[in-house]
């Protein structure tokens, strides 16, 4: 457990330093994200499910925000280069927006 | 290839072959288009412009609906006329995508003053369609192999009896767009794999929600998609591209595909589509463990890496289980489970396995439907797998899955039918490259090979569709491939002919197999004659002219779209099978005998009675012959009252001549099929009431009919309309005349409080007053 401890302060040292700042950008939404969906998910749990299609589409867009939100930090990151060969950051930025416009869309529409 | 091969030529050269070649792909595609449609017309030149069989008569009728009072009307109409007495809400229960797809178009081309009719817009859906099939097949294909694959895929898919079994015109189901929705979302998710591209995946998940939309084996893609990251994540094969287009694919897919009122919350509360919520999850979890691997040494790792995937691991685990035990995730329902058990919708739900396309394909219609595709598949899969990627793994999957389902259910052929083509496309594609090749280079010896590998492959993949071309091909290719080796002439040669007698096959199988409307019948005498035998028609016109607008007419199921459709009159049970008991119901009302049978009518408030009877012409889809069915799905719901071993002999047999069981020949459904038909001589050879289908003399000849009435017979007496009786319209022949005594006193001592003389004298002329009565 000891070991666990040390790895993840490493962890912690190597973020603050090596990241560019437009990832730690990225990560501060990314966190934000993650904390407005388990406070849906938590009020849910207490207060209950009732407009069921509702609490989804809240949550369903957390969720979705999220995984958008992670595959731009992937697509922008210039460490992944290589592997996104035909994606500039500018593309990533525009399918990010457009993924966004079809979200929002449905969830407007789902929200009731 | 061709960027390949035009990499070394100047530009001006390399912009003229890239013209030729993408003009001869549009030509093909084009041809590819024509022929694929001009083939599903032989319904219509035969026949006529009209929707076919069963499930198309309600597709129809609904987008009619839709078509006249509007979208919002259509997603919330309760139809009254289906399902009586219960109704069914016809917005709730309907993949809505067809609907919308048809009345879109009939939208577009009225506003540009194209008055098209409805049906002739629904008729020629699935023919156009095909077309677009087959462009998203060359896409797919393209994306998979070559652009030479592509062609030979698309043109197979073209005219493939496999495909064409569900996309003939007038047969307006939902497999006719569905097909082409499923490639086309194979094609973006490819497509999303390769570049990684959120877009892409964006583009699937939205083609996805169309296929949603269309048929319900939506469920494949949404199991297939994740089974192919679950293997690649096992080859190791993980990357951030496959993480980028999953996991957008997924989370958009998911709410766009509760969008549609039929699905609702299925997608996160029922078992089929939990392995893509698992699939997501594990994504999650991998990424974060590559994430933690790239900023962390190889020791630190393993520690993290090995605590983390036993706490996800046991977490999700945990979660799935519990919430299924809460009842929060519905278990596999049973349409799932007979997959898996092909002997389990036989034993408990019977009204599945009733069905002939529910059951288990037989050997011999994959060759029927696929012809020599059948055999150069596995060729084409083995190159799969010979030359793996990321892509490749995915076809892989999508044959060896849909093998196995097709091989479950008949029906299913048509999720094998697109990905046989495709590998059979790459196989041909391969060996018509290899055996073509060298003799190209030997013949224009300053050009690449392969610039002249792809034009010459697309000659012969035009000429293996368009049966005319092929002698003119096959004499250049012939005089070609002298300057080469003779094995490569007699090679190609075969090819030809193989790919000819598909073709012939092809068309042979459309005309004579997947033509036929089976709402009007046709046949042949014997110089060859054709006669129509529109008795169908016949009948529900009866009814829709004779018979009073709120009037209701039990059949068995799988007459009640189509009377819906055609008569317009409110039936009991119709092809939408949702409830059960009330199909069991009707069947026990078929199945007892009459008195039994008229308490459930009655009950039933039915006014009509109508049966399907092929005797006269040899017709055996009739429903004698489905009566066994009917006898179970009743006594899986009334164990007490039908049981199938009276049905038959005592040799277990099931025959309706003089040695069927008493309870068969007294049975409703035999009385109304053979009212009548002992007087029948149908030719002079025949005794009397020789039934042409079951090839006997019926059993139970002279009876009368207590509580019904005949009221119509058609032509060929292939339907039979019987009207149910009012209670005051039959003499109760059971009542003895002791009882009929009792009833009189009652009525003598009424009149005896005016007239006490003479009351009980008068007695016979009471009786005979009631008599008059019956007459009128």
């Amino acid at each position: 457990m000891a070991k666990i401890g040390t790895v993840i302060s490493k962890f912690y040292n190597e973020y603050i330093s090596k990241t560019p700042k437009k990832l730690k950008v990225i990560d501060a939404y990314l966190l934000y994200i993650l904390l407005s969906g388990i406070v849906q998910f938590v009020y849910c749990l207490l207060v209950g499910t009732f407009p069921f299609n509702s609490f989804l589409s809240g949550f369903i867009c957390c969720v979705s925000s999220f995984v958008l939100a992670v595959c731009l930090r992937l697509q922008v990151n210039p460490e992944n280069k290589v592997h996104f060969a035909g994606i500039t950051p500018e593309r990533a930025y525009a399918d990010f927006v457009f993924a966004h416009l079809v979200l929002h869309l449905v969830v407007m529409n789902f929200i009731g | 290839m061709v960027i390949a091969g035009t990499k070394k030529s100047p530009i001006s050269k390399l912009n003229s072959k890239t013209g030729i070649s993408s003009l001869i792909i549009f030509v093909i595609l084009l041809l590819a288009w024509i022929a694929g449609f001009s083939s599903r017309l032989f319904a219509v030149i035969r026949f006529e412009s009209i929707i076919h069989e069963f499930d198309p008569w309600f597709n129809y009728r609904a987008t009619a609906y839709m078509v006249k009072n509007g979208f919002y009307n259509f997603l919330n109409w309760f139809d009254e006329r289906a399902w009586y007495p219960l109704g069914r809400i016809v917005g709730g229960t309907v993949y809505p995508g067809l609907m919308l797809t048809s009345g879109s178009i009939h939208y577009v081309l009225h506003l540009l003053h194209i008055n098209v009719h409805i049906r002739d817009i629904c008729v020629f859906l699935a023919p156009v369609f095909s077309g677009l099939t087959a462009i998203s097949t060359y896409f797919l294909t393209k994306e998979l192999w070559s652009a030479g694959a592509g062609l030979f895929a698309a043109c197979f898919i073209a005219i493939v009896p496999g495909y064409i079994s569900r996309s003939v015109a007038g047969s307006y189901d939902n497999e006719g767009i569905a097909i082409f929705a499923l490639q086309f979302t194979y094609y973006l998710w490819i497509k999303s794999v390769k570049t990684g591209s959120i877009f892409w995946a964006v583009a699937a998940a939205l083609s996805y929600f169309y296929m949603v939309s269309a048929w319900g084996g939506y469920v494949f893609i949404i199991n297939l998609i994740p089974l192919h990251v679950f293997v690649l994540l096992l080859m190791g094969r993980y990357s951030n591209k496959l993480f980028v287009s999953y996991t957008t694919f997924y989370i958009l897919g998911l709410i766009l595909s509760m969008q549609i009122p039929f699905v609702g919350f299925q997608p996160i509360r029922t078992s089929e589509h939990m392995a893509a919520g698992g699939v997501f999850a594990l994504m999650f979890a991998v990424c974060f463990l590559k994430h933690l691997q790239s900023v962390t040494s190889k020791s630190e790792f393993k520690s993290l890496v090995i605590f983390g995937t036993l706490i996800a691991a046991s977490v999700v685990f945990l979660a799935v289980v519990l919430l299924t035990y809460a009842g929060y995730i519905a278990p596999w329902s049973g349409r799932f489970y007979s997959l898996w058990d092909t002997g389990y919708a036989k034993i408990h739900i019977p009204i599945i396995a009733s069905v002939s396309e529910h059951q288990p394909t037989t050997w011999f219609s994959f060759f029927f439907d696929l012809h020599i595709l059948v055999s150069t598949f596995p060729a084409g899969l083995w190159y799969c797998i010979k030359n793996i990627n990321d892509e490749r793994v995915f076809v892989v999957l999508y044959a060896l899955s849909a093998v196995y389902f097709a091989g479950v259910m008949v029906r299913l052929m048509l999720t094998l039918t697109p990905v046989v083509c495709i590998l059979s496309g790459i196989a041909f594609s391969n060996l018509i490259e290899f055996y073509l090749r060298e003799d190209d280079n030997g013949r224009v010896e300053e050009s690449e090979e392969e610039e002249h590998g792809t034009p010459s492959k697309r000659l012969y993949d035009k000429a293996g569709r368009v049966p005319k071309m092929k002698h003119e091909q096959q004499k250049e290719s012939e005089s070609s491939n002298a300057i080469g080796a003779n094995l490569r002439s007699i090679v190609s040669v075969v090819v030809l002919l193989l790919l000819m007698l598909f073709a012939v096959h092809c068309t042979w199988v459309t005309s004579n197999a997947y033509s036929s409307p089976s709402v009007v019948l046709a046949s042949y005498g014997a110089d060859g004659s054709r006669q129509i035998l529109d008795d169908f028609r016949e009948g529900y016109y009866w009814l829709s002219q004779n018979t009073d607008d709120s009037a209701r007419v039990m059949s068995w199921w799988d007459y009640g779209y189509q009377i819906a459709g055609m008569a317009n009159r409110t039936t009991l049970v119709d092809n939408n099978t949702w409830n059960n008991s009330h199909i069991a119901l009707v069947g026990k009302a078929m199945s007892s005998n009459e008195t039994a049978a008229y308490e459930i009518m009655t009950m039933l408030d039915v006014d009509y009675v109508l049966v399907i009877f092929g005797g006269v012409i040899g017709y055996s889809g009739d429903d004698i012959n489905k009566f066994l069915w009917m006898v179970r799905i009743a006594e899986g719901e009334h164990p007490k009252d039908i049981k199938e071993s009276d049905y038959f002999t005592e040799q277990g047999e099931f025959r309706v001549d003089a040695e069927g069981s008493p309870t068969l020949l007294n049975c409703l459904m035999y009385k109304l099929s053979y009212y009548r038909f002992g007087e029948l001589k149908l030719d002079y050879r025949s005794p009397a009431g020789f039934d042409r289908t079951r090839n006997a003399v019926i059993g139970n000849k002279d009876f009368q009919l207590t509580y019904l009435e005949e009221a119509y017979t058609t032509e060929h007496w292939l339907v039979r309309i019987y009207r149910v009786k009012k209670k005051d319209e039959f003499n109760r022949p059971r009542i003895p005349v002791a009882g009929r005594v009792v009833k009189s006193p009652n009525f003598v001592s009424k009149k005896s409080t005016k007239r006490k003389k003479g009351t009980i004298k008068n007695k016979p002329v009471v009786v005979k007053g009631k008599r008059t009565s019956v007459n009128q």
